[in-house]
């Protein structure tokens, strides 16, 4: 049986579970003046039974599910000819994914040998088998789990309690999911980045100055597999990053300060929103943007004054960047310049100070740190940045901070690294995950840093 | 007294009114770039909107051209008793050929008619194999029929070529330009709305290209999307708000969470490869993987969204609730979730269009492949709007670059109607 059918069977079994428990506990009570005498109400002890029958059989569904293709698999690769089992991974998972595709009838068997053949017949026979027996066994676990339930089912028994514990453990337990999620961050990225280090020196890897993966022709010729510098990247992204910032910071501050300080509220209720469209635009919206009009345009612009611009030239991807953190930085900016107390505003302008005055030399100052954690925010978002590089900066390694020639970034080279064909365990696709992994922490501690200043600052005026 | 200090404060009053009058120039200087920094800003979202636009708005009218298909049954090659079957191989693309030689009879060289042939889509011949299979009674006949024009035909009927540029510099030739205005005088090319943008999957021929697969695709993952993020996100916010108690496993998720919000969408592809994909060897390419994916990306935004519109609700209402007796859960299932629902729909339509728009963490889970057919359930490999703009951005040729930017305006389209919604939720919950 299939997955939604089993799920279907154990709904069901759930919902039978509740009008049992319901009725079990009225007739429990029969002959001790009804509902009365129960400590909760008929439908929690329903509840009960269904949450019992529901839950244990849906934790086996998801671990059947999610282990039945890998224990399968092993059991049909397993049986397999040595000629077979003998080859290197990659191929071995090629003849085994036709296998599996003629066993889903996505091919026909002219495609494949007799061998194959045989062997998703059986594949099949043990997914029809495993899947008879993952309903069963799911059945089965509901029925017990339900059946524990009605036993216990007593006047004195506190349904509505046990029911609202297993509610609070579930809705722990999904709130725990987030550290689960920063937990599976780390650990995917950091397990296949130390294979990454095993075969690449880290320090080749941190301080290298070449960047150029793809020269891993042969497979015997791992060691001399093109080199794996992150410096030119990390100075690329750093550029990028930094022409974004010179966009966005002064535009972003200023809009902040005039709106906040100087517009009036109707204006400011039509603006802000407006410039907010900026941060809604998809980033692939804005790599098109950057790869078919403002590059061609940076580059006749440069060209006709007598410099030479790259075509794909950071100033470009930077600019469009910029412009996308726009919003980011004015929001963020301008919660910072509210949280300052009015009554510094006052004492300033009483003193007969201008507007100006009082913003460069009292607000400013005072909104500093938290200006300075809120473009580390802005930084951490223009190095984790995507689509605008991957569709309008390069894609060599040029260690250069001339922001006219093509540079390429962390987030350009683990697209390019992971998309399309890949075999696993070359140090070229592990390398994206060793990049994935800087990236990672690069952008933590920024977050982390930002945050803690942000936070220090609020608190000083709170 | 006061004569003596007459002179000296009118010097100084002076140097006073001087300096005032510097600081006042400065005041006026300062609002000015104020104004201008939201002017810059205003400047880039009309340049970005306008040029998407004006690339984008042809790619919605498609153009046709009016042939003399003579449905020869000798030409095709078919029987009389032929069967569906033989029907549907028969040699539909040697009829066009013809057609449009005979239009033409002057043409002669081998590589005249190479151009002539290609004045007409590539698609053509699929339209008439499906006109016949409909009705079988038009072999033998002879029809006028509108066949869709090829994208650099098109692009010339469309006026985005000039005639008078260099033949060199365009991808329609000057013998083409000729006998598209031959055409058009004799009336016989139109422009239509263009259906097959909305109705085709993805195509290597810019005029047979449609965003279906795509739109489908991304309501699939969009789907799951929200099938798993809004009931974790809410009840991890309702868990946070109402139930946490104050201890370190609280602050730790708490930072999680936070921190979550602002890591780069590219690692959770990179989460989703390794672990959905490698480890738990769920389907390439399938919006279940995606939706997976953007589920956890998005999780920090909801749930951060609900928890202040948990916050937001009055406290009066929980007591009135717990007063009457009410458990604490059903005081907020019964009372404070429906009041602060608006917020938390907003919080998870806000969520939702962010998702929408994403592409990056979907091209590490293969969501970019070439896929013609239409997704029909959450495991079938497809692709997503965003990336299907990735994809046909990459494309060298003039037609893709206008249905780039028209799919962008669907796109956009769609994340406008999305929080416009949001909007109106948020004003309505602003009003109670």
């Amino acid at each position: 049986m299939d997955t939604p059918t089993v799920f279907l069977l154990l709904i069901v079994l759930s919902i039978a579970g509740f009008f049992l428990g319901r009725r079990r506990s009225r007739t429990v009570v029969a002959g001790e003046g009804g509902a009365r005498a129960l400590h909760s109400l008929p439908k929690h002890y329903g509840y009960m039974a269904a949450l019992w029958a529901l839950l244990p059989a849906l934790g086996l569904l998801l671990l059947w599910m999610l282990f039945e293709t890998s224990i399968l698999a092993n059991i049909v690769i397993g049986e397999l000819p040595a000629s077979v089992q003998q080859l290197p991974e990659s191929e071995r998972g090629l003849y085994f994914n036709q296998v599996v595709s003629y066993a889903r009838g996505a091919v026909d068997a002219s495609q494949l040998s007799d061998v194959q053949v045989a062997a998703a017949e059986h594949y099949r026979e043990l997914l029809a088998a495993s899947g008879k027996l993952k309903a069963l066994l799911v059945a089965l676990m509901a029925v017990i789990g339900g059946l524990l339930a009605l036993r216990r089912i007593a006047p004195a028994l506190r349904a509505r309690n046990h029911v609202e514990n297993i509610f609070k453990w579930m809705l722990f337990a999904c709130s725990f999911l987030a550290v689960l999620t920063t937990l599976g961050i780390v650990l995917s990225v950091l397990f296949e980045a130390i294979r990454f280090f095993q075969k690449i020196p880290a320090t080749d890897f941190l301080f290298g100055l070449e960047w150029s993966p793809q020269m891993a022709i042969r497979p015997d010729q791992v060691a001399a597999s093109g080199s794996f510098g992150f410096v030119p990247l990390f100075v690329g992204t750093l550029l990028i990053s930094a022409v974004a910032m010179v966009i966005a910071v002064p535009v972003g501050l200023m809009s902040a300060i005039y709106l906040s300080e100087y517009a009036t509220r109707r204006f400011r209720s039509v603006t802000k929103p407006v410039l907010e469209i900026l941060a809604g635009v998809p980033t692939v919206v804005y790599g098109f943007f950057a790869a078919l009009t403002v590059a061609p345009f940076v580059r006749e612009l440069g060209e006709s004054m007598g410099l030479s611009v790259a075509s794909e030239s950071a100033l470009a991807a930077g600019l469009v960047m910029g412009i996308m953190i726009i919003p980011f930085v004015m929001s963020l900016s301008d919660d910072i310049i509210n949280a300052v107390p009015d009554t510094m505003r006052e004492a300033s302008l009483g003193m007969g100070a201008t507007m100006n005055e009082t913003i460069r030399k009292v607000l400013l100052p005072a909104a500093l740190p938290g200006i300075v954690g809120g473009i580390l925010l802005a930084v951490s978002r223009a190095i984790g940045e995507t689509m605008i590089v991957v569709m309008a900066a390069g894609l060599s390694a040029k260690l250069t901070i001339n922001p006219l020639e093509a540079v390429t970034t962390i987030t350009v080279q683990i697209v390019t690294l992971l998309v399309g064909d890949q075999e696993f365990d070359s140090p070229k696709t592990l390398a994206a995950f060793a990049l994935g992994l800087v990236l990672f922490f690069v952008t933590l501690l920024l977050n982390v840093i930002a945050l803690y200043v942000v936070r220090k600052y609020r608190e000083q005026y709170e | 007294m006061n004569s003596t200090n007459e002179p000296r404060r009118s010097t100084s009053s002076a140097a006073i009114q001087a300096s005032l009058k510097r600081r006042y120039a400065r005041e006026r200087r300062f609002q000015w770039y104020g104004r201008l920094a939201v002017l810059t800003g205003f400047v880039f979202l009309f340049i970005l909107l306008a040029d998407i636009v004006s690339k984008g708005y042809p790619a919605f009218t498609q153009q046709y051209i009016m042939v003399e298909v003579d449905f020869d049954k000798e030409q095709l090659g078919l029987a009389a008793d032929a069967t569906a079957e033989q029907i549907a191989d028969a040699d539909y693309l040697g009829l066009i050929k013809r057609s449009l030689r005979e239009m033409f009879p002057e043409v002669t060289s081998r590589s005249e008619k190479k151009q002539l042939y290609r004045l007409v889509s590539m698609g053509a011949e699929y339209q008439l194999r499906d006109m016949v299979m409909d009705d079988p009674g038009l072999l033998g006949q002879t029809r006028e029929i509108w066949l869709q024009a090829h994208s650099e035909a098109g692009s010339y009927l469309k006026g985005q070529v000039a005639a008078d540029s260099d033949q060199a510099d365009r991808k329609v030739k000057d013998q083409q330009v000729l006998w598209l205005d031959q055409l058009r005088a004799a009336g016989r090319t139109e422009s239509r709305f263009n259906t097959t943008f909305f109705t085709a999957g993805d195509s290597r021929e810019p005029e047979m290209a449609g965003i279906k697969v795509a739109l489908y695709g991304s309501f699939f993952t969009l789907l799951v999307t929200f099938f798993i993020a809004f009931p974790i996100g809410v009840s991890a916010a309702v868990y946070l708000e109402e139930f946490a108690p104050r201890n370190r496993l609280t602050d730790l998720i708490e930072i999680n969470i936070n921190n979550l919000a602002a890591v780069p969408s590219i690692v959770f592809g990179l989460l989703g490869l390794a672990v959905f994909i490698n480890f738990f060897e769920l389907p390439r390419s399938a919006p279940l993987v995606g939706g997976i994916v953007l589920s956890l990306m998005t999780l920090p935004t909801i749930i951060i969204t609900s928890r202040a519109a948990i916050q937001s609700v009055s406290p009066s209402i929980r007591e009135a609730a717990l007063g009457v007796g009410a458990s604490k859960l059903q005081t907020v299932f019964h009372h404070v979730l429906p009041v602060a629902m608006p917020g938390i729909l907003t919080g998870s339509i806000i969520g939702m269009a962010q998702a929408l728009g994403e592409s990056a963490p979907l091209l590490m889970i293969g969501m970019v492949a070439f896929i013609m057919d239409a997704p029909t359930g959450i495991t079938d490999p497809a692709t997503v709007l965003p990336v299907q703009i990735y994809l046909w951005a990459d494309s060298p040729e003039r037609g893709f670059t206008e249905k780039t930017s028209a799919a962008i305006m669907v796109l956009m389209g769609f994340l406008i109607v999305m929080n416009a919604l949001a909007i109106y939720l948020r004003k309505r919950f602003e009003l109670k």
